[in-house]
């Protein structure tokens, strides 16, 4: 029988959430007439489709990071602790709401919020705290911290050389991706451009005095859960990374001296050979772009390395245990596509703060991968298979496609500022969420397949309007036995630093050694910058 | 109410939780329905709830929680909302809302409380069959 005879009519219509019609069967005719294998290439050879590294999982499996914080950072670390003693390999720290909006815990905005959502954090006191006996060389640790990234990453960075580790030398990544924060998650501070040039600058200054830190990872993640389809997760967020990275070369710093510490953070949920696909797709496309478009030389420029997982898009509220399978197939799309990174969403996650019990659920999750299923045994396990590759061509022009647009309609950091990009990635979120109500998306136990037992007992995770009354307490403490002259001559230094267009990141790092608190420091650059206004429309 | 007067609905962000997309789901559903809806974007503070509900003259006050903060929130808003004399219209709020704290929403005067499971079609005919 040849392709041409294949029954491809009589079949039932499939399309992927990308918009790619999905073919009963694919044979190598179907490589050749999506773009052929070219791009394919060897794993750690130009353009990565199979991998960023040789030998990737053979020589070091994925790290394993889930995202933990809450309450004070002393019940932060003890959560810490826990989850090291149980094999986790990097940490990924949550921070409040009041934190990662750039507030101090005793600002009246943070009230019923210190603590709830993420670890609270005022000042390098709580760093400290947090990071105690965690030995950071060997756990690499990853902020998710946006709007107030520069200040965190400060923190850190003063956290570690206080604790005599050499900063040259020192691991680790912040999320610190404006631009995706003001299309969801919303943790921004100020404006679309000195949010952009606070990026710059932690990029710039870590590319000369912590060059093997990662100081931004760009995330599709939010983005798709904003509504976004796969295709346009990546497309959007391989924009966004070109913002950053035009921001940078615009001061005039090579690119070969800062992309390789550029990262990604994508989603994982649904169709499985559509997320490999994407992720495959991603990892050339963005070579291609660091070639082609900017002249990197380096191989680590262009390499998309990356934190897979989360997924807690394809999670549901309805028969929640579903969510363990579900993490558990979204583990194995994440070591099938080449993750450096892995994180799960648990299964408690649409009802509450994760326990312990269930967080050590997703961590046991990949490390079952790891040792019995045989994902680290050999790279890129996918590659060649017909229909993962055409899927690969077709994804990546999809991509390709999307960020033409983009462009053509003036760049994503305009699309963002106006809310465009916003809109229509809300419009499609309304749309999927009809399809799942009448029936033509599926979910298991949502809309096929439901039941009326009873969820599973949840053990809910506690608020505790003591420990918000504590770490007050504890920034009164800390600001009682600062160097007050210190703390204002810090203070003065960032704001004339942020009128002047210097980089910040020496005048917050040395605010931060004085203990002045996250929220004074917003504040300072809020005086001078300005609050973000969202563009409020549907 | 006359027939002509649509229903009018503000829906909020309050506190400091950025996820939106379940609210603007559910305003964009709100709008299909037919009602006229105010959608107010994040990290409104109870007394600019207050506000933007009286300037639209709005019917319906609903709010969108998804980080936990919802019972402080709601606590604070309450008397805010009645020295507004909007003690008489319908509140509601949805979100990620523990079943264990339904019954201090709506003794909070929350008639309605869904959760983040619930259908668009559920919300839109709890509104209509509150506000005939």
């Amino acid at each position: 029988m040849k392709p041409g005879d294949l029954p491809t009519m009589e079949a039932r219509p499939v399309t992927n959430e990308s918009g790619i019609e999905i073919k009963p069967l694919y044979t190598a005719a179907d490589v050749m007439a999506s773009g052929g294998d070219g791009l394919l290439g060897l794993p750690g050879q130009y353009p990565f489709t199979r991998g960023i590294h040789p030998l990737m999982y053979r020589k070091q499996p994925w790290t394993m990071r889930q995202y933990t914080g809450f309450g004070n950072p002393a019940d932060t670390n003890k959560r810490f602790h826990y989850l090291i003693a149980n094999g986790q390999t990097g940490l990924n720290v949550a921070f409040d709401l009041p934190t990662q909006c750039g507030m101090d815990s005793d600002d009246p905005q943070a009230e019923g919020e210190v603590g709830r959502v993420g670890m609270a954090v005022d000042t390098l006191r709580d760093f400290e705290i947090a990071f105690d006996g965690v030995d950071l060389e060997r756990i690499t640790v990853s902020l998710t911290i946006n709007g107030a990234a520069a200040i965190l990453i400060a923190m850190y960075l003063a956290m570690a050389e206080k604790r005599g580790y050499d900063i040259t030398k020192l691991r680790g990544t912040a999320q610190n991706d404006i631009l995706k924060e003001f299309i969801g998650r919303g943790t921004w501070v100020y404006p679309a451009a000195p949010s952009i040039r606070l990026v710059g600058d932690t990029i710039e200054y870590c590319a000369k005095h912590a060059p093997k830190y990662s100081p931004v990872s760009v995330c599709g993640y939010h983005i798709r859960e904003s509504g976004a389809d796969p295709a346009q997760e990546v497309a959007y967020a391989l924009c966004i990374a070109r913002a950053y990275a035009d921001e940078v070369i615009r001061r005039g710093l090579p690119v070969d001296e800062f992309a390789g510490r550029l990262s990604f953070n994508f989603n994982c949920f649904g169709s499985l050979f559509e997320q490999v696909a994407k992720f495959r797709a991603g990892r050339s496309l963005w070579a291609q772009i660091m070639q082609e478009q900017y002249g990197a030389t380096r191989p680590g420029s262009m390499w998309m390395r990356m934190l897979a997982g989360g997924g807690g898009g394809g999670l549901t509220f309805e028969q929640p245990e579903l969510n363990i399978v579900r993490g558990a197939y979204y583990a194995l799309i994440c070591a099938l596509s080449g993750a450096q990174t892995m994180a799960l969403c648990c299964y408690d996650e649409a009802y509450t703060i994760p326990s312990e019990y269930a967080q050590r659920i997703s961590l046991r999750t990949m490390q079952l991968l790891i040792e019995e299923m045989g994902l680290t045994d050999t790279v890129d396990p996918l590659g060649g298979s017909y229909y993962i590759e055409t899927l690969t061509n077709q994804m990546r022009e999809r991509m390709q496609a999307i960020m033409a647009e983009v462009d053509a309609q003036g760049g994503i950091v305009k699309l963002v500022t106006e809310g465009a990009i916003q809109a229509k990635v809300s419009a499609q979120a309304y749309r999927h969420q009809r399809e799942i109500e009448n029936g033509t998306f599926r979910k298991v136990g949502v809309n096929c397949y439901r039941t009326d037992e009873k969820a599973p007992e949840m053990e809910f995770h506690p608020y505790s309007e003591q420990d918000a009354r504590a770490q007050i307490q504890s920034l009164d403490r800390v600001r009682a036995e600062r160097d007050a002259a210190r703390v204002q001559a810090a203070l003065e230094r960032v704001q004339a630093d942020a009128r002047s267009g210097a980089n910040l990141m020496p005048a917050i790092i040395e605010a931060i050694k004085a203990y002045a608190s996250v929220g004074e420091i917003t504040g300072v650059l809020v005086g001078v910058f300005g609050r973000f206004r969202e563009p409020v429309g549907l | 109410m006359t027939a002509a007067r649509r229903i009018r609905v503000v829906l909020a962000k309050p506190g400091l939780d950025g996820h939106d997309q379940g609210a603007k789901v559910v305003a964009r559903a709100l709008m299909d329905a037919g009602f006229e809806v105010t959608y107010t974007g994040l990290r409104q503070t109870p007394e600019a709830i207050v506000r933007i509900a009286l300037d639209t003259d709005a019917d319906v006050i609903a709010l969108s929680s998804m980080a936990g903060s919802h019972l402080p929130i709601c606590r604070k808003l309450k008397p805010l909302l009645e020295q507004a004399g909007l003690g008489g219209k319908l509140w509601i709020i949805g979100g990620n809302l523990p079943a264990q704290d339904h019954d201090a929403l709506r003794a909070l005067g929350f008639k309605g409380v869904f959760q983040s499971s619930s259908r668009l079609d559920d919300i839109v005919a709890f509104i209509r069959t509150q506000l005939p």
